[in-house]
């Protein structure tokens, strides 16, 4: 049954938007997609009118960071509550600037989802009502959820290196 | 009431011990700081700052079964300006550090400030980007009781340390230079 309605969704996504999508797959039987970052806003709102589709709960959306590939990637995580049916899409952004449209305008849950995921990543969403950082400080510089930033914090004297095994 | 000695029902039970003065027929004479700190140490009235698992530690020692209010802690308060001891229980978070400061500051003197379990005292388990390493990088504190957390019976040890410090505290230390030199420290006057 489950298997029916996923190909459902594929096929809704490919026959409009066959020349975005980078990768399909389905790890522990969960439906990811990797899509090109241009028309994302367009495909999500086609997922929520599409009838065969109707993805209209956003259950999440953060930022993921692979620092081999130099990219951030964007997660958004979306549900269909009338099929019980859940959908991955994912979106790679260059990790010097990764900027990407919001999609404020389709969940209005996602405005602090994307602030989140700008405190911690550093992803700039264009034509966020209020973006600016939700659970650190305000005067924070350095975007914490990235590889390259140490998880301590670098001031303290007095820890022993040895025994904590550094 | 202070914790009693152990001594047998005949003789009678110790229920504070008594300052050395001069004692006659219905009146005893002693010097001033003795009895203001007698006074002082049996009525502190804490602010209970309680962010997390030790807050709850903290419940455990408000209720009967421990009891805090034996030794005079009868009156919590929420206020900064009506409190004595502010009680810092739980991990506090660099956002959170200006407001613990602000409560500081807004309390009268003489103040005291108990740090309760690993967290406050020194950011615990977590040393990360959003954990304030200690509270004492913010605000000046007397008693530290390490813990994760502490059981009931080390916040009471810790409160009984606050009280023999409030006992034997000069009435002219809030007024000497060291101490205003240490709130100086802190980048308080």
């Amino acid at each position: 049954m489950e298997g029916s309605t996923q190909d459902n969704v594929i096929s809704a996504l490919k026959e409009k938007y066959e020349d975005q999508i980078l990768h399909i797959d389905t790890p522990y039987n969960f439906l990811t997609v990797s899509l090109k970052k241009e028309k994302i806003v367009e495909i999500i709102q086609y997922l929520y009118n599409h009838p065969d589709t109707k993805f209209q709960y956003l259950t999440t959306l953060c930022g993921i960071h692979y620092p081999e590939l130099n990219q951030i990637a964007v997660m958004y995580q979306l549900h269909n509550l009338v099929a019980n049916l859940r959908i991955r899409l994912k979106i790679y952004l260059p990790a010097e600037n990764p900027v990407t449209p919001t999609i404020t305008p389709i969940f209005s849950g996602a405005n602090w989802l994307e602030r989140e995921t700008y405190d911690f990543f550093g992803v700039n969403f264009e034509g966020h009502p209020n973006l600016k950082r939700i659970l650190n400080v305000e005067d924070m510089i350095i975007f914490p959820l990235r590889k390259e930033y140490p998880l301590e914090d670098q001031r303290r004297e007095d820890k022993n290196d040895t025994m904590f095994g550094r | 009431m202070k914790a009693m000695e152990s001594t047998s029902i005949q003789q009678g039970v110790t229920v504070g011990a008594k300052p050395e003065g001069y004692e006659g027929a219905g009146f005893f004479a002693t010097s001033l700081d003795k009895v203001v700190g007698l006074a002082r140490k049996n009525s502190i009235w804490p602010l209970p700052f309680a962010t997390s698992c030790c807050g709850i530690e903290f419940m455990a020692t408000m209720a009967s079964h421990y009891d805090l209010a034996r030794f005079g802690s009868e009156r919590l308060s929420f206020s900064p300006r009506q409190a004595d001891l502010l009680m810092v229980m739980g991990t506090i978070a660099k956002k959170m550090g200006p407001i613990l400061r602000q409560v500081y500051e807004q309390m009268a003197e003489p103040r005291w400030v108990i740090s309760v379990g690993a967290c406050a005292c020194s950011g615990g388990i977590f040393d990360t980007y959003s954990v304030l390493q200690g509270i004492d990088r913010i605000i000046p504190v007397d008693v530290y009781v390490p813990g994760c957390p502490p059981r009931p019976e080390q916040i009471i040890d810790g409160i009984l340390k606050i009280q023999h410090l409030v006992e034997t505290e000069s009435l002219r230390r809030r007024d000497s230079p060291e101490y205003k030199a240490m709130l100086n420290k802190y980048g308080m006057e």
